[in-house]
């Protein structure tokens, strides 16, 4: 994948994580009752990665899922073709529970009005909190992360990328 | 991917097509073990079922399926319609569409009517069974079961014991176990082995012995009791005698040997009711899988 420019390195998202899971860390006074969700296809990594930083800071293990939300997309009817389903993997009651959707970038906030209702026939949480890499404005919803890495102002037509080692082969975020 | 605007047949189908389906079926599978069994998908969408010949398990299946994903359904069965009172096949469904539907799910006794449904419904036509000839989301949810129980299609020996000739479930299934790479070997009296099993080089034999010991999945096909006056085998003991499967056969297959039958069963003839207890019997896991088959096919139909 060809980026335009780059915003942020390997070394600087993993800075990034560790602080985004202090801050959980420090907003919930602890990871009692945690469930970190991601939302497929680079937010379920980025949840791993921040449950292990949150068994480092907090010696716990943390139920950690994965979700995906093309079941609950508004823009179906726009597209041609249907997309492929992938399996959402919600490893816990989620009832009474913090859940913390953790997504690669945050847009237009369609995608977390999605992955909420998502969340929602799988129980009733206590809270639902939002953990993003990247917020890159233009959102169209009422919806606001709790938890940000990096603001990075973009016009509409461009694209944001974030590359990881799991998926991308290497590790990055930036422009295209 | 899946662009199609019908599911008529297995036959006209791509692997790819098949393994996309499949594949969404695993996904739709999950949904159903939720706390709340129902997606939005299909919100506003209208899903027709047609059918001119009987059907419990498939109507049921569809219907449930287009509820999960959030669909409506409305029913026609050609009893009590105006079929009798001599409606042709053509107006019922150009009324049916005109109350504006997005897919027709259409069963009817005779060999290529979702077709030629096909050809002017403005409607995406899925085949819930048409004749003799195919029952497309029946072979896919006995491959998405057998890919489940197995992990695997490809490679595995299929034995499809029966009425062969009658069945547009072995054909189906025919068609998608050879795409997918899978050896069917239909087992049946020569009187139920239809001409075209040689021009597809399919396998055969003449007992449910020659075939138990290779077999990986062994699917039975419903004897139809309605057709036992016709002279196709000579009696029902012999039959079973034959190409009926029980316990005691069992033992000598594969431990790991899945039994399947589309249903309804004929316990006593092609089933000995002593296979009901067996383990490895998925004949349940077949209906439940059928739900999640028919909510792919119908996302991936109606969804974009």
């Amino acid at each position: 994948m060809k980026l335009k420019k780059v915003l942020m390195d390997k070394s600087e998202i993993e800075r990034t994580l560790n602080r985004m899971a202090h801050e959980i860390v420090e907003r919930n006074k602890g990871v009692e009752d945690l469930c970190l969700v991601g939302i497929r296809r680079r937010g379920d990594i980025l949840a791993e990665r921040i449950a292990k930083i949150l068994k480092s800071i907090e010696g716990k293990e943390m139920p950690v899922g994965a979700l995906d939300i093309t079941l609950y997309r508004d823009d179906l009817s726009l597209l041609s073709t249907a997309p492929v389903v992938r399996k959402s993997v919600i490893p816990c009651d989620i009832t009474d529970k913090v859940v913390v959707i953790v997504d690669d970038v945050i847009f237009t906030g369609r995608t977390v009005r999605a992955a909420i209702d998502a969340i929602m026939d799988y129980g009733r949480p206590k809270c639902i909190q939002l953990a993003v890499l990247v917020d890159r404005g233009h959102r169209e919803l009422p919806i606001h992360p709790d938890y940000v890495g990096k603001v990075i102002p973009t016009s509409k037509d461009e694209n944001v990328m974030v590359l990881l080692e799991e998926v991308d082969g290497e590790e990055a975020v930036g422009i295209c | 991917m899946f662009k199609r605007k019908h599911l008529l047949g297995i036959r006209e189908l791509e692997r790819e097509e098949i393994e996309a389906i499949l594949e969404s079926a695993s996904s739709m599978k999950e949904v159903l073990t939720r706390e709340i069994k129902k997606v939005p998908t299909l919100r506003g969408k209208t899903v027709a079922n047609l059918f001119f010949e009987p059907s419990t398990r498939t109507r049921t299946s569809f219907e449930i399926a287009a509820k999960r994903l959030s669909a409506d359904v409305v029913n026609f069965s050609s009893a009590g319609s105006s079929i009798s009172k001599g409606e042709t096949l053509k107006d019922t469904v150009l009324n049916i569409e005109a109350m504006v539907v997005d897919a027709i799910v259409v069963r009817h006794k005779s060999e290529g009517v979702p077709w030629y449904i096909a050809t002017f419904s403005k409607a995406s036509v899925i085949n819930a069974g048409d004749g003799k000839n195919e029952h497309p989301t029946q072979a896919l949810l006995d491959t998405f079961t057998i890919l489940e129980k197995k992990g695997r299609v490809e490679g595995l020996n299929v034995a499809i014991v029966g009425d062969i000739a009658h069945s547009r479930v072995a054909r189906s299934n025919i068609w998608a176990l050879k795409k997918l790479g899978a050896n069917p070997i239909v087992v049946g009296p020569p009187t139920m082995i239809p001409p075209y099993i040689d021009a597809l080089e399919v396998e055969q034999a003449g007992s449910i012995d020659e075939v138990i010991e290779d077999a990986n999945v062994i699917m039975m096909l419903r004897i139809q009791k309605e057709r036992m006056k016709s002279p196709l085998f000579p009696s029902i003991r012999e039959y079973s005698r034959l190409f009926g499967l029980n316990a005691k056969r069992l033992e000598r297959a594969k431990p790991d040997v899945i039994v399947m039958h589309p249903g309804p069963v004929n316990w006593g003839v092609e089933l000995s009711p002593d296979v009901m207890d067996f383990p490895n019997n998925v004949i349940l896991n077949q209906v439940t899988n059928g739900v999640a088959v028919r909510m792919a096919v119908l996302y991936l139909l109606l969804g974009a």
